[in-house]
């Protein structure tokens, strides 16, 4: 798994294999091989670990990488003359064509290293924002949002009068299209919405989405930190304007995220931050900007990060993300069979197409005792209201519990949850 | 670990389920809401005063088992106690459940209602918990200061 690309400049002999290599995943992939690939589960032998939508574990190859790269090929990136920023600028460079593949971005200028999703959004609503925006324009988003893609928006209303309208869910928990629809309108200039709601694991029709808002004459961003480690994502094919992802979701490490921006968009938008490698020529009376995507990656990049995001990636595709897909549709039918029998619990977005997240609420029993007791079972779900607490409240819940699901979860890490989950009935419902 | 039929006692799991003084008092001297943004758990805390003596004390809100038993319990020990018998109890219970020294010690009455609240104190294990069992003293504290506040854990 550990790529050729990461090979000291300096070395006269190839370096040795690291232990990642032959690992032997092939086509298709099992998860009780996969573990083996995730050292954390060798050292925590009876994790059951269902919290991969908070940040999911490290394969091998991303932990190896990365600490290769430190002591192989380090040097700060770009305008480095000596081999070994030449090289470490190429390896951080290459990490951005790995990104520019995995989203069939149609230019590797599109594609903007940023620290995470919330970071991706933020640059858009502060350099986009006030850039495009006026007073009375819209922006929509929809009652499935996590604080990330709400937020962002109300802190750019506040300092430039624009309105934030939002679309409502179903009774079920899906996005109501019809009801989207109606609030487009011709004021209407952003549409920002979650490819995967991570609060319910909600399958948003993006593709609707997209197209409605286009007839409208709306830009669409679409934050996919849930969806990029699930699903084939392709944005020339989806025509979104934005897409936004994080690097510790999609088995990368933390601190290294993506924003993805049309080229026509992001040349048009001012500087986000300002220092270092965003900048042409600096004088004390007029500085020029860098082109994308360097305009927006100011100061000393993640570069360690970005390599490690791109080993991640390299690590899906070697799985085959149609693979992966297969393997977390079948995976989260199975875990919606399973909890159905357990008594008392009910799945949220019940009927919804969802992915890779099961969100219940477990009839006397608060979140937090229960993951406090499955837990004790060293099954590690996430308890509370998932950074979603608008729809916690349309939902008309203070919180849930969150399994959800990785490469290296198989049914019997379903199974373990559901047997946790009749124990916590059993020691608080008598 | 620890067994966790030490932090879920009998008596918190009974708490838990059935809360005592959980309702509204309509007119208190003195109230505050508690709100632990970790969880987006809330609980009010309905106190009325007789000089210098609580002669009612009641919650309201929605928890987890650890904190709706803790205010069940802190409501049961407190009634008919002084300001100063609260607080003391208040400084005990901390230290307790954070694992700290206490910071005087009890007088011989406030002894007996501090093993009352003994079993919360298998929250000190579990560092993430001990806000659910500090929540409601917290919010007490805040409508004995001043009424109608609301004090966060974070």
């Amino acid at each position: 798994m550990r790529p050729a690309s990461l090979r000291s400049v300096y070395a006269e002999a190839p370096t040795p294999p690291s232990p990642a290599s032959g690992g032997g995943l092939g086509t298709g992939f099992n998860p009780r091989e996969l573990k083996r690939e995730f050292p954390i589960f060798a050292n925590n032998p009876d994790l059951v670990f269902l919290d991969s939508a908070a940040s999911a574990q490290k394969p091998r190859s991303v932990i190896d990488g990365t600490a290769e790269y430190y002591r192989t090929d380090y040097a700060n990136v770009h305008r480095g003359v000596y081999r070994l920023s030449a090289r470490s600028t190429e390896l951080y460079e290459e990490a951005r064509d790995k990104v520019r593949r995995f989203l069939n971005a149609a230019d590797r200028r599109e594609i903007v290293f940023v620290r995470n999703t919330t970071e991706a959004i933020n640059l858009v609503a502060q350099s986009w924002g006030p850039a495009v925006l006026r007073e009375g324009d819209e922006v929509l988003i929809s009652e499935l949002e996590h604080h990330s893609n709400i937020v962002p928006w109300q802190l750019l209303r506040d300092r430039t009068g624009i309105r934030l309208v939002v679309a409502p869910i179903e009774a079920t928990g899906g996005l109501d299209l019809a009801a989207f629809e109606a609030r487009l309108s011709p004021r209407t200039r952003l549409v920002a919405m979650t490819h995967i709601a991570n609060a319910t694991g909600t399958l948003v029709p993006v593709e609707r989405v997209v197209a409605l808002a286009h007839r409208h004459g709306a830009k669409v961003l679409i934050d996919g930190s849930q969806a990029a480690p699930r699903l084939p994502v392709d944005v020339q094919a989806l025509g979104c304007d934005f897409y936004a992802f994080t690097g510790h979701k999609v088995y990368g490490p933390t601190g290294i995220g993506v924003l993805y921006g049309r080229f026509e968009l992001l040349s048009a938008m001012p500087p986000y931050q300002g220092g270092g490698e965003m900048i042409l020529h600096v004088s004390f009376d007029k500085t020029e900007y860098q082109e994308p995507p360097h305009r927006f990656e100011a100061g000393t990049p993640d570069i360690a990060g970005a390599i490690g995001l791109g080993i991640a990636l390299d690590f899906i595709e070697e799985l085959g993300r149609e693979n992966i897909l297969e393997h977390e549709e079948a995976l989260t039918g199975y875990g919606v069979d399973r909890l159905a029998h357990i008594r008392g619990l009910r799945l949220l977005g019940a009927g919804q197409r969802r992915l890779g997240i099961l969100s219940f609420d477990l009839d006397g029993v608060h979140p937090h005792d229960v993951s406090q007791v499955l837990d004790q079972h060293h099954v590690a779900v996430r308890a509370g209201h998932h950074c979603a607490q608008p729809l916690m409240e349309r939902l008309g819940l203070s919180g849930t519990t969150r399994a959800s699901l990785g490469v290296y979860n198989d049914e019997a890490d379903i199974d373990r949850l559901a047997e946790a989950l009749e124990a916590t009935q059993e020691m608080f419902i008598r | 670990m620890m067994d966790l039929r030490e932090l879920y006692q009998d008596i918190i799991l009974d708490h838990g389920r059935h809360p005592r003084n959980f309702r509204k008092i309509e007119h208190p001297t003195h109230f505050a809401q508690g709100y632990n943004p970790l969880c987006g758990d809330r609980v009010t805390i309905y106190v009325t005063l007789d000089g210098d003596r609580i002669s009612d004390v009641s919650f309201q809100g929605r928890g987890c088992a650890i904190s709706t038993a803790a205010a069940s319990l802190m409501t049961e020990v407190l009634r008919g106690k002084s300001i100063a018998d609260a607080r003391a109890l208040f400084a005990q219970f901390h230290a307790r459940v954070t694992g700290g020294e206490p910071a005087q010690e009890l007088t011989e009455p406030l002894v007996e209602e501090m093993d009352r609240l003994e079993p919360l104190t298998g929250v000190k294990a579990y560092p993430a918990r001990v806000k659910c069992a500090t929540l409601s003293w917290h919010a007490l504290e805040a409508a004995l200061k001043g009424s109608g506040a609301t004090v966060k854990t974070e």
